[in-house]
């Protein structure tokens, strides 16, 4: 087993360790830390349902960025959508036998490649051209962009231009997943992607990435708009009530 | 014009994007609270020596009481999609007063002493240690926010800079560093039962005074009841409507129309205001404080319901953290929402057919409706999301012949704030207040322009203040700022009233 092998195969499981623990120490901080008052930023659903909905638009179509700023959705949209078609077609990686639907997106996959580092160019473009969005980045957040797109270009490029052994690279992703170690096919560029993944993989749980998560938890969207029909008192809040009512 | 020592913007119609002018706001520091009245809120009256400690401390307490403090601090992406929606950016231009800054001035400190990369990479990840200058901007610019959420409607993960700045402000007061206007005044709530400190001989001296003004005017014996026991409604209403115009034509148009209904109400001079200042400086324990004094009125005075009068701020605490503070209501009459807006109570009576108008007495007007920024993007009226919207504009529509609506994008949830909001309502902010009118007043120039608009009508004691204020400087009159109640009293007909219109019955058919 080369050295290369066993060095990316200990980072993956290192960065896989770190972005689950992370992110579920994250799930559990938020999901413990308790929301004292009503604050659904209205108007909201009245129902629970009517929440999950929201919720649901929020989460797969940027309902709010929509009706923020249009061109900055766009760029979102090809971005975020570029990346969760190229995410599901490299579940041919980790399931065998390849699933039907994760054949048929393979076409799509491959060049929703574009689709993302395009959506990425065009956000950081407005790091420098908007005054005002350049006025509140900061270095973490140009690397984090660089980050990304040279993933993506990576990515595209052992796809496009320099074909990795991909039948040698399956073997090594499900022999990592089995603990059962195969070879890493030692082509430059697909060890850069799947180091950036891993830096990626490491620091989700402590960056800004964290924004998948945290908006399952944002007050002013999960929160059914009922105060006065339902009361809402949190633990530490009837404390305070037994104490001095 | 009214006279101004800063540069008062000039209005087009539209409200342009300005490039940012860095720190052209950071001059402007509102009065700080004096010792005593920090301490009369339970925060110590001087910066303690450890001043940087305790607010770091506040700050970790906070993180772990409030949910909102703790997702919005992690979750920005710095997208900028906030940054060109808050009235103050676009009146000062001002970088900091775009909400991703507002909140990064907080946010940096957050990193620096809560997360891991902060403490490790502060360049890398724009954290900063907490210094004499952070704390200054902490004063200067969590006292430039309303806290009307107009910025959290277009945050893609619902980022509320109120919570941001309710949650500062908290921190700044218990080390010591409180603002003058809000901290006073809830301590005027303390000690005598409202903001503006009018005792209770005051108050029925007034309301007597009311009762003569209504009686001279109709010939109608309308009551304007205070602390009377036993009465159907406690009304709680903000101490503005017993004292200024435009407010105190609401007040009488309230009492016309529990008279016209037939339901006993009476106000109270124990609870003797509606707006709850806790929330401004984002302290839950005053808040609640506060609140408790209108269970306590409720309960002494017997009432069955509990109503508020047109209050942006006030409706928010009432209708969304009222039941929370100080429920649960189970002594109230289960049928009636605790507690109902004023405007719920009316437009139930209209639509009831109890109440008469003659619509032509507002025929001198164009009327449009400004959303207050609270009432728009915090709370609800009726069953369904957004009567917040329709039940305003139903009941103008009722008593008004002449409606229309301000721009698209500036209305609704959309709605600029007044720029007075979030406890700003004070003099030494006048540069801010007049910017951060700026959209608000462009949206009114093309609404005149455009449709002849005469009249702005609101329901918030602070938007109406600010409003009569502030629309000088932009070359509108005072008078243009009416209550939406004040519509109302102008066109109802009192039972037994004389001088009665002679189109009533027309009228009365169109209302019903």
């Amino acid at each position: 087993m080369s050295f290369l092998t066993v060095l990316i195969a200990a980072l993956f499981y290192l960065a896989t360790a770190i972005f689950v623990l992370g992110v579920l120490y994250r799930i559990w901080r938020y999901a413990r830390t308790p929301a004292p008052l009503k604050i659904a930023t209205t108007p909201a659903p009245v129902t629970k349902f009517g929440v999950v909905l929201r919720m649901f638009r929020e989460v797969v179509f940027f309902e709010s960025l929509f009706k923020s700023n249009k061109l900055l959705w766009i760029l979102a949209v090809l971005f975020h959508y570029g990346l969760a078609l190229v995410l599901f077609r490299h579940l041919r990686y980790f399931l065998d036998p390849v699933p039907l639907v994760v054949e048929l997106a393979q076409p799509f996959g491959k060049y929703a490649a574009f689709a993302m580092v395009l959506g990425l160019l065009g956000l950081w473009a407005r790091r420098f051209l908007i005054d005002r969005v350049r006025y509140v980045t900061a270095p973490s957040d140009h690397l984090m962009l660089a980050l990304l797109v040279l993933i993506g270009l990576s990515g595209a490029l052992t796809t496009f231009v320099a074909h990795t052994d991909v039948v040698a690279l399956k073997d090594f992703v499900l022999g990592l997943m089995t603990f059962d170690l195969k070879p890493l096919p030692g082509d430059p560029l697909l060890v850069i992607h799947l180091l950036l993944v891993a830096v990626l993989m490491i620091v989700f749980p402590y960056s800004k990435l964290l924004h998948g998560v945290g908006i399952f938890f944002s007050p002013t969207r999960n929160m059914v708009d009922n105060p006065r029909e339902q009361r809402h008192v949190v633990a530490w809040a009837r404390k305070l009530e037994e104490e001095n009512s | 014009m009214a006279k101004a020592n800063f540069e008062v913007p000039e209005i087009t119609g539209v409200t342009e994007v300005p490039e940012i002018q860095p720190d052209s706001m950071a001059h402007l520091e509102t009065f700080r609270a004096k010792p005593e009245f920090m301490e009369a809120l339970g925060y110590p009256g001087e910066m303690p020596e450890n001043w940087k400690e305790k607010a770091i401390e506040a700050m970790g307490d906070m993180l772990k009481k409030y949910r909102s403090l703790q997702v919005f601090l992690d979750a920005c992406v710095k997208c900028g999609a906030c940054t060109d929606k808050c009235h103050y950016f676009l009146g000062t231009a001002d970088p900091k007063n775009m909400p991703v800054a507002r909140q990064d001035l907080l946010r940096k400190v957050y990193r620096r002493y809560f997360t891991l990369a902060g403490k490790f990479f502060p360049k890398l990840v724009g954290a900063i240690d907490l210094t004499e200058e952070v704390l200054h901007d902490w004063y200067n610019y969590y006292h430039q926010c309303s806290q009307c959420r107009r910025c959290s409607v277009f945050c893609p993960y619902g980022i509320d800079t109120a919570e941001i700045s309710m949650a500062a402000r908290e921190i700044m007061d218990r080390i010591g560093v409180g603002d003058k206007y809000c901290n006073e005044i809830i301590g005027k709530v303390f000690r005598i039962g409202n903001n503006l400190g009018l005792p209770e001989p005051a108050l029925a001296d007034t309301l007597e005074g009311l009762e003569e003004d209504v009686y001279d005017e109709t010939g109608v014996r309308v009551r304007y009841p205070l602390d009377e026991k036993g009465a159907e409604v406690l009304l709680v209403t903000p101490s503005a409507d017993f004292f200024a115009e435009p407010h105190v034509d609401g007040l009488m148009g309230y009492g016309k129309v529990f008279h016209e209904a037939g339901v006993s109400w009476t106000l109270s001079s124990y609870a003797s205001e509606a707006a709850n200042f806790g929330m401004f400086i984002g302290s839950y324990e005053n808040m609640r404080k506060i609140s408790l004094r209108i269970r306590k009125a409720a309960i002494d005075l017997g009432v069955k319901r509990i109503v508020f009068g047109e209050c942006g701020h006030a409706w928010r605490v009432a209708y969304a953290f009222l039941n929370t503070l100080a429920g649960p209501f189970d002594f109230l009459d289960p049928k009636y929402p605790v507690p109902q807006h004023i405007l719920e109570f009316t437009w139930e009576q209209i639509q009831a057919g109890k109440l008469k108008f003659d619509k032509s007495a507002n025929d001198d007007m164009v009327v449009t409706f400004h959303d207050s920024c609270n009432v728009a993007r915090a709370t609800r009226m009726g069953d369904k999301p957004g009567g917040q919207f329709e039940i305003p504009r139903n009941v103008i529509k009722a008593v008004c012949n002449n409606y229309v609506d301000m721009p698209e994008g500036t209305i609704k949830e959309a709605t600029f704030c007044c720029g007075g909001g979030g406890g700003l309502l004070t003099d030494d902010l006048m540069e801010l207040r007049v910017k951060g009118a700026k959209p608000r007043m462009d949206a009114l120039k093309a609404a005149t322009d455009e449709h002849g608009v005469t009249h702005m009508a609101a329901i918030c004691a602070i938007c109406k203040s600010q409003f009569t204020k502030v629309i000088p400087y932009y070359g509108f009159d005072m008078d243009q700022i009416v209550s939406v109640h004040q519509l109302v009293s102008n066109a109802i007909i009192l039972t037994g009233q004389e001088d009665e219109g002679d189109d009533e019955e027309d009228n009365a058919e169109d209302a019903a």
